[in-house]
């Protein structure tokens, strides 16, 4: 059985034989993925699941990765912060040193594909090749681009407009640009550890091993500790609930130990919750997927109070598993939930506390935000969806119209 | 002998406009200036995404000023535009633009703005038609296949095909029509598919095939 097959049995076989559909259209069709890094970002873990089930319907596809050195990286991680807003001091020798190593790169990486699919701004000026190819160019953005700082848009733009085609991840990411610009949400699988349907008695030791009650109300948030997912936040909401009723926090997420913010925001959390026994702050080390899958399956309600985000896959993972969620309207949180029927969208922790004592009182109705939000997922963010859209994105390349007869 | 009829599915690609609204004038600007596969984009979306949900929330419009705009009487007023009776998408602009222009001229001009973050993107879509392994040649067959056709399908021939080329009624009771099912072909038509599940009206056209084909 070929790896597309096997999710048959979650979305149907018709909804595979649809893309067998479309990626017909496409035969005789390679692809090129082009990143900075081959491990480790949400870039790399969608490209590995990705690539195979692309071939597995016919598409020549290939990923391949540039290579930059320190000071390269130095300046593409101050790019990346300055895209959210930081400000970062560039000087005008750090973006020529960028585009410097692009047209170093340039020679070894690109292949001679139908379609060259750029991610991110590391490689983001490869694009100076594209006068001397036949290719059609994507550039995909990741990141959260809401209020990039104008001095690093403006020099992103001039590539940019370059392109064939643009592609962002939540509908506030996008701007005013020549190209046309696409909303392709990320995805999560539902076949990955993650994600995966779990036996109960692995759920029930997960939970005994931190040494949560199953017998009490469980809130989580399974989120990086990072300051702008505001776990600080959780801990204010669940002690407002906590004076109403009965209830346990769970705040679990993994992190970098050379991330020294990181280390400072998980510190404070567990000072935050140290003379609490009911709050349970898990530091995860990476490879924790199937402990983070039933923790959120053991879960009553979970949270993703964040300030900022990018799409916020948590809120998938966490719908997907039928669960309430109560989170933030920011990033791509509000396609996610449509607030009161898939899930609730709060603005504050008060309003975040409201919800939670609603929800764990009232469990049909938690029950069906659940049940829908799970609908909602495998409608529209599983990997499948994610396949449907790349194939649809690399035909629009070859078309113009509004309404295209295939 | 009429022709067999052939189940074409479709798939949509969102287009981002790079155009915001913060307020009630600027929806209505946008309303007024984009393409009119924006506004069957937002008057479509929640069918499409959430097509399991009944009551489903209304269009992106009124679910907007309702939600980040705290209007309720304008979202009330926006959802209840009857999608089903328009035939083409400029008749349906115009009846936003009327709303919106009716709420304006009320609150002075003004209307209040939403919060920082919430505020309204204009989208649209590229629209992707293809054929489908099944063709029907009597009714018998069309059930059949109607009961496993994937869900894009049978929006496909029910919303799609309709309002976006300026065709009145769906595709299905087209195809009774031709082949004599003209008592079928009406009460097809008369389900309003706005106000029910895609596999609620699955089910209801199904049923409504059987009364003429018993299994």
């Amino acid at each position: 059985m070929s790896r597309i097959e096997e999710y048959a049995p979650v979305v149907g076989a018709e909804t595979l034989a649809e893309l067998s559909l479309l990626a017909d259209k496409l035969r005789g069709r390679s692809v090129q993925h082009i990143n900075s890094t081959a491990v480790g970002g949400g870039v790399a873990e969608i490209l590995v699941r990705m690539l195979p089930l692309l071939r597995d319907l016919g598409v020549t596809a290939w990923w391949d990765v540039i290579k930059g050195n320190e000071r390269f990286f130095a300046i593409t991680k101050k790019i990346h912060n300055a895209l959210h807003g930081v400000a970062e001091p560039f000087g005008p020798e750090d973006l020529e040193y960028l585009i410097e190593v692009n047209r170093e790169n340039a020679k070894d990486v690109l292949r001679d594909a139908d379609i060259l699919f750029i991610h991110d701004p590391q490689p983001i000026a490869l694009i100076e090749e594209k006068p001397s190819r036949r290719s059609r160019w994507i550039w995909r953005c990741h990141i959260d681009f809401t209020a990039p700082r104008p001095e690093i848009w403006g020099f992103l733009k001039r590539f940019i407009d370059s392109y064939d085609a643009a592609v962002f991840s939540a509908p506030a990411f996008s701007r005013p640009l020549a190209i046309p610009q696409v909303l392709i949400s990320p995805s999560i699988d539902p076949l990955s550890d993650k994600n995966k349907e779990l036996p109960a008695d692995v759920v029930d030791s997960v939970c005994a091993r931190f040494g949560l009650d199953r017998d009490r109300p469980i809130i989580a948030q399974i989120s990086r500790f990072d300051y702008l997912k505001d776990p600080l936040g959780v801990i204010a909401a669940y002690r407002m609930v906590k004076e109403r009723m009965d209830c346990q926090l769970v705040l679990a997420g993994g992190g970098a130990t050379d991330d020294p913010e990181g280390m400072k925001v998980l510190a404070e959390v567990r000072e935050e919750a140290a003379h609490d026994a009911d709050i349970f702050v898990l530091f995860l080390p990476p490879g924790s997927d199937l402990e983070i899958n039933a923790l959120q399956r053991a879960s009553d309600v979970i949270l993703q109070k964040s300030l900022r985000e990018g799409f916020g896959l948590t809120v998938s993972e966490a719908l997907w598993k039928a669960k309430p969620v109560i989170a933030s309207a920011v990033g791509g949180i509000p396609l996610q939930i449509a607030h009161k029927h898939s899930g609730i969208l709060t603005h504050s922790v008060a309003g975040t506390a409201y919800w939670i004592k609603q929800l764990l009182n009232e469990k049909d109705y938690a029950a069906r935000l659940g049940a829908n939000g799970r609908q909602h997922i495998l409608n529209n963010f599983l990997i499948t969806r994610h396949l449907r859209d790349y194939l649809l994105l690399f035909l629009s390349l070859y078309e113009t119209k509004d309404v295209v007869f295939l | 002998m009429s022709d067999p009829f052939r189940f074409l599915t479709r798939f949509n690609l969102t287009v981002l406009l790079g155009r915001q609204a913060k307020n009630a004038r600027e929806l209505l600007e946008g309303i007024k200036e984009v393409p009119g596969s924006s506004i069957y984009y937002h008057t479509h979306r929640f069918i499409q995404q959430h097509h399991y949900l009944s009551p489903e929330p209304p269009n992106d419009f009124a679910f907007w000023a309702t939600n980040a705009l705290s209007r309720d009487a304008l979202g009330e007023a926006l959802a209840s535009v009857d999608t089903v009776k328009f035939h083409k998408i400029e008749s349906l602009r115009e009846s936003f633009v009327t709303i919106l222009e009716s709420f304006l001229l009320d609150a002075n001009g003004r209307g209040g703005d939403c919060q920082e973050g919430e505020e309204f993107h204009f989208m649209s879509c590229r629209t992707f038609i293809l054929p489908t392994r099944h063709v029907a040649k009597d009714l018998r067959e069309f059930r059949t296949i109607l009961r496993n056709v994937g869900v894009s399908s049978l929006y496909y021939h029910i919303f799609e095909a309709g309002l976006r080329f300026d065709k009145a009624g769906n595709d299905f009771s087209h195809w009774f029509e031709a082949i004599g099912e003209k008592d079928l072909a009406r009460a097809v038509s008369r389900l309003d598919p706005y106000t029910m599940t895609l596999e609620g009206l699955r089910t209801k056209i199904i049923h409504q095939v059987s009364r003429h084909v018993p299994d």
